[in-house]
């Protein structure tokens, strides 16, 4: 290493304006969060200390516990999705002529605004002029489901969305993983007669593991962050069947004014996210050890 | 045999290249269209004229144009923003000897794991307490905090692959730490300062939360709000919503469409951010 000798005044230029707004807006908000929640507060007036009682009773509220389930199902489904973006990434990396095109075309849905994503999937889901019902009806289906306004549905109608969302960009993360695979090791498996099936399960699985470890904790705490679509398309409803952490804090405190709750909710909410990367980070240096 | 299968394979790849274009391809026909055709004709038929009308309606009656410039007006101010101070930081965590690199590395790296959702509040706090509410302040400091972390992932392997020996035969020449970060070693990060910067214009125009709650005045708004209340009183006119949505993804795909592979080793790079 020969690193530049550096004043104190020069680390103060460099470091001090990126760490002044990290610190600020990132890290001090998040000190602020857990201290607002000890208080009773509507965001304009007064706020009232009132101790552990939010925290508590968060612990005894059961639409924050459907929300924080409807989160897991979120996470859930998008782990299991990474079985198949793997899949389609290992077909894609076999030599076939056109992948680069196709995998850029994947990624197109994750470049646009949820706000853009959150409408189109409402027109196609509208009950009555939605293009999924039209369909349904061609088919002979007399009464297609409301989708999103259907409790039974609203959220997994939102989990569709998701995973056409995300495929280009985990897609894109396997392809490259893929990529680096070693050519030497797949041709030596080939000479001594492996099949396709086999090199990639027995030989490009586990050389990618690693990155699938990292993705794995990416779909977990995206999905436990999970807002933008939610939060447009339902809101929530109908009646909190389709809730997340996320938008039950942003409900509780620009919606209904109680930002003391909002921001125990928003504590936990980070508690967890910080917990779940950990504990997938401890099970993934675990695993290491195995090989 | 062999042959079959690879055709079979083709067919399942394509299907999702289509089912991945299809919405846009669906949203670009209605937004070409009339309420009457596209409630009574089938949702696939081609407009019957192509109805430019939706997007000069909603470009000259709504708000569509100070949001677009809005949108344009944060996202590059952020990103510039972003760009230079992450750049600093960088070179001073790769290039600079002192203590403590390390450790402020690692509190970057730990911004990407927290959600913006658990600051919101005290932020909102800090900012009408400031007079920030209501104030492109707000967003673009705001922007370029939670950017900051993945910029730096992005700009971090370039820096550590640099060469030394130019800095040290500037040094040698007597030149100051200014003058290397600023005349050598900023200019030969280019080509990562322009992937960064495409992906930090991408998650900055198209973000959601921090408009919608620090925003209220419609002057102010981006496209991405703006477009969501906009939407609220053309609920009916589906034409003029196709139009609204198609001026937010139009830059993002004709960007793409010109740079797609700085973009695609963008988000390689900085996959942390999902």
């Amino acid at each position: 290493m020969n690193r530049l000798k550096a004043s104190k005044l020069d680390l103060l230029i460099y470091v001090g304006p990126a760490l002044l707004l990290l610190l600020g807006i990132v890290y001090i908000p998040i000190v602020q969060t857990g201290y607002f929640g000890l208080m009773e507060w509507n965001g304009i007036g007064e706020k009232t200390f009132v101790g552990l009682e939010n925290y508590l009773a968060l612990l005894k509220d059961s639409k924050f516990w459907g929300s924080a389930y409807h989160s897991l199902i979120l996470a859930v489904a998008s782990i299991i999705s990474l079985i198949f973006y793997l899949t389609i990434s290992f077909v894609l990396a076999s030599r076939i002529k056109g992948a680069n095109l196709l995998r850029k075309i994947y990624l197109i849905p994750m470049l646009l605004a949820s706000v853009a994503i959150a409408q189109l999937w409402m027109k196609i889901y509208n009950p009555s002029n939605g293009m999924l019902n039209i369909f349904l009806m061609k088919l002979g289906i007399e009464n297609p489901p409301a989708w999103l306004g259907d409790a039974n549905l609203a959220l997994y109608a939102i989990i569709v969305p998701t995973i056409w969302q995300y495929a280009g960009f985990y897609i894109l993360i396997y392809y490259a993983a893929l990529k680096n695979v070693p050519e030497s090791l797949v041709e030596a498996a080939r000479i001594d007669g492996a099949s396709p099936f086999h090199i990639a399960l027995k030989i490009k699985l586990p050389l990618i593991m690693n990155v699938v470890k990292v993705t794995i904790v990416l779909a977990a705490v995206g999905s436990l962050k999970y807002f933008d679509l939610i939060y447009i398309m339902t809101g929530g409803g109908p009646s909190g069947s389709s809730e997340v952490m996320a938008s039950y804090m942003y409900n509780t405190a620009f919606n209904k004014f109680d930002f003391g709750y909002g921001s125990a909710i928003g504590f936990f909410l980070l508690v967890i996210c910080l917990v779940a990367t950990f504990i997938i980070q401890r099970l993934s240096i675990a695993d290491k050890d195995l090989y | 045999m062999q042959r079959i299968g690879k055709a079979l394979l083709y067919v399942v790849l394509i299907g999702i290249a289509i089912i991945q274009l299809f919405p846009i391809y669906w949203l670009t026909l209605f937004s070409l269209k009339n309420n009457y055709e596209i409630f009574n004709l089938s949702p696939l038929a081609l407009p019957q004229e192509l109805r430019f009308e939706n997007y000069i309606k909603v470009w000259t009656e709504g708000n569509i144009a100070t949001y677009f410039f809005n949108s344009i007006f944060y996202t590059v101010s952020a990103v510039i923003l972003t760009i230079v101070l992450a750049s600093m930081v960088t070179f001073a965590i790769t290039r600079l000897q002192w203590r403590g690199h390390k450790i402020v590395l690692g509190l970057f790296m730990l911004g990407l794991m927290i959600p913006i959702h658990s600051t919101l509040i005290p932020l909102f706090n800090t900012y009408t307490t400031i007079g920030l509410i209501n104030h492109p302040l707000s967003l673009i400091l705001s922007y370029t905090a939670f950017n900051m972390p993945i910029t730096i992932m992005i700009l971090l392997g370039f820096y550590e692959a640099l060469s030394h020996e130019i800095e040290e035969a500037a040094i040698i020449d007597g030149a100051s730490i200014h003058h290397i970060f600023f005349r050598i070693t900023l200019p030969m990060t280019a080509p990562v300062i322009a992937t960064a910067s495409i992906i930090n214009m991408i998650y900055n125009w198209n973000e959601f939360v921090f408009v919608n709650t620090f925003i209220s005045s419609d002057e102010l708004k981006t496209l991405t709000v703006g477009i969501q209340n906009f939407i609220g009183q053309y609920s009916t006119d589906w034409g003029a919503i196709g139009a609204t949505l198609m001026f937010s993804i139009i830059p993002i795909l004709l960007i793409f469409l010109i740079l797609s592979d700085r973009i695609v080793e963008g988000i390689a790079a900085g996959s942390v951010k999902g």
